[in-house]
């Protein structure tokens, strides 16, 4: 089954920023409780807004949603001391967004995730910056799902971003991913895909249908996973219509589900 | 003049072909090399970049209008006088240090280059001494920052504050832009401007160097 990652609770967002900056417990749970009822599978909690605060908001955010979650949280931050904190405040094992090839990234999340049970979300992002082509995507792959096995984590734990990009840019920019995506899932069956989809439609008008009709074409290619709002019931109505178009909802249980939910339209 | 406005509306209806042949027959006609650049080319090149930022046009647009400007370039350069090719100013422009993405930051600069400045676009992850080295190297008027994550945008204003440690704050206006920022913050580490898409970094900074 596809899992989505609800990207909702995150600073940079002006009214969780808000809510945050106010400590309001109500709006962050209501939200969270509507994310998780929508079928979010993982919650992402990133605090990183407000410079110089992501500390303690990211304690107060944890201690908030800790008691209503249901599934197991994302815990999005770029910096290792407040990942430990933060892993030691769930009670499932978490998410970890994200580590990537970048060396300063790199060397300071790989002592954090040693040991650690829980599951990482990994970009395909060097010092070079964004991959160029479906074969660098691929390339970075191998090396992060490699340097992660070498520490213990299982290949099933990993979830790469290949890092979509604009393709109002480059007319090739969907291709490139997709053909990735295949040439992953080929070699790591076991692996996850995931990432944002919106970048896709940077620059474009209707931004909605591209990401739409891009994530369908996404998940044939392998795609399983999406850092997405849960809330735009459209996306998921496509999602979870694909996934049974894919073969994996047997009986066709959660796609009627969804439609007697009112969740499923056409 | 009438010429001028073909120019203009071809480039903006993206007739590569076309512009070549106009700008080959205004050549013919005698008419100044410089104006048919800056009265045709740049000048359609800005309408371009209103259009972008209203939202009448879209970057694959824009990225063929600058494509087809580029064509029409080639054939004016070896004709301009070096007073001709001297241009409105020069820019320094880069993805600030611990930040990677370029999308956004390189269609400024194309856009920039469109408009007729010189550009000298740094890359990504650039250290705020480095920026500091280049303006001086440079004789830069506009230093462009380019930022697209919450992390990284406190780097914008340690840039800054070395570019006024420097000495050389008097001498270079600051741009910044990227998906997280505001004119808000801006305005909190003393940049001189804030533009939200690549047309209106290009009609800013020309405002900016007026």
């Amino acid at each position: 089954m596809f899992q989505v990652i609800g990207e909702r609770i995150n600073t940079s967002r002006k009214k969780v920023q808000a809510a945050v900056a106010d400590r309001n417990a109500a709006y962050i749970e209501e939200d969270v409780k509507k994310q998780q009822a929508a079928g979010a599978d993982f919650i992402d909690v990133n605090a990183g807004a407000r410079i110089g605060h992501e500390k303690e908001d990211m304690k107060w955010l944890l201690d908030t949603i800790g008691p209503i979650a249901t599934v197991p949280l994302c815990l999005d931050s770029p910096d290792p001391a407040i990942l430990e904190m933060a892993y030691g405040m769930v009670d499932k094992p978490p998410m970890i967004n994200s580590i990537s090839l970048e060396k300063d990234r790199f060397d300071t999340m790989m002592p954090f995730l040693k040991g650690k049970e829980c599951k990482i979300i990994a970009l395909c992002m060097d010092d070079s910056g964004m991959p160029a082509s479906a074969d660098d995507i691929v390339a970075r792959t191998v090396e992060l799902v490699t340097r992660l096995e070498s520490i213990g984590m299982k290949q099933d734990a990993v979830y790469i971003d290949p890092l979509v990009q604009p393709i109002s840019t480059d007319s090739v920019k969907g291709t490139m991913v997709l053909d990735a995506v295949r040439q992953i899932k080929n070699q790591y069956p076991d692996v996850h895909i995931t990432g944002g989809l919106s970048n896709i439609s940077y620059g474009l008008p209707e931004r909605k249908i591209i990401n739409r009709t891009f994530v369908t074409l996404m998940m044939d290619a392998g795609m399983d996973s999406a850092i997405i709002d849960p809330l735009d019931a459209k996306i998921m109505a496509v999602i979870r219509t694909a996934d049974m178009l894919l073969g994996n909802d047997n009986f066709c249980m959660s796609y009627l589900k969804g439609v007697r939910s009112g969740m499923i339209k056409s | 003049m009438t010429d001028f406005n073909e120019i203009k509306e071809t480039l903006v209806n993206l007739d590569e072909q076309r512009l070549i042949e106009l700008v080959n027959e205004a050549l013919e006609k005698d008419i100044p090399p410089g104006d048919i650049l800056n009265k045709g080319l740049i000048a359609g090149m800005d309408i371009v970049g209103e259009k972008m930022e209203n939202e009448d046009m879209f970057i694959p647009e824009v990225l063929m209008a600058a494509k087809a400007m580029s064509k029409g370039v080639e054939i004016l350069k070896p004709l301009l006088s070096d007073k001709e090719t001297q241009t409105r100013g020069s820019v320094i422009i880069g993805t600030v240090k611990g930040d990677l993405h370029d999308i956004g930051k390189n269609l400024v600069a194309m856009m920039m280059e469109s408009a007729g400045l010189t550009v000298h676009n740094l890359g990504v992850d650039i250290a705020p001494e480095e920026f500091v080295r280049m303006i001086k190297e440079k004789n830069a008027g506009i230093l462009c920052l380019s930022a697209l994550l919450t992390t990284t945008m406190p780097m914008m204003k340690q840039t800054i504050d070395a570019v006024v440690e420097s000495g050389l704050r008097d001498q270079v206006k600051i741009m910044v832009g990227g998906a997280p920022v505001t004119q808000a913050f801006a305005d909190d580490i003393g940049a001189d401007a804030f533009a939200s898409d690549a047309g209106s970094a290009a009609k800013s900074a020309k405002a900016l160097v007026a």
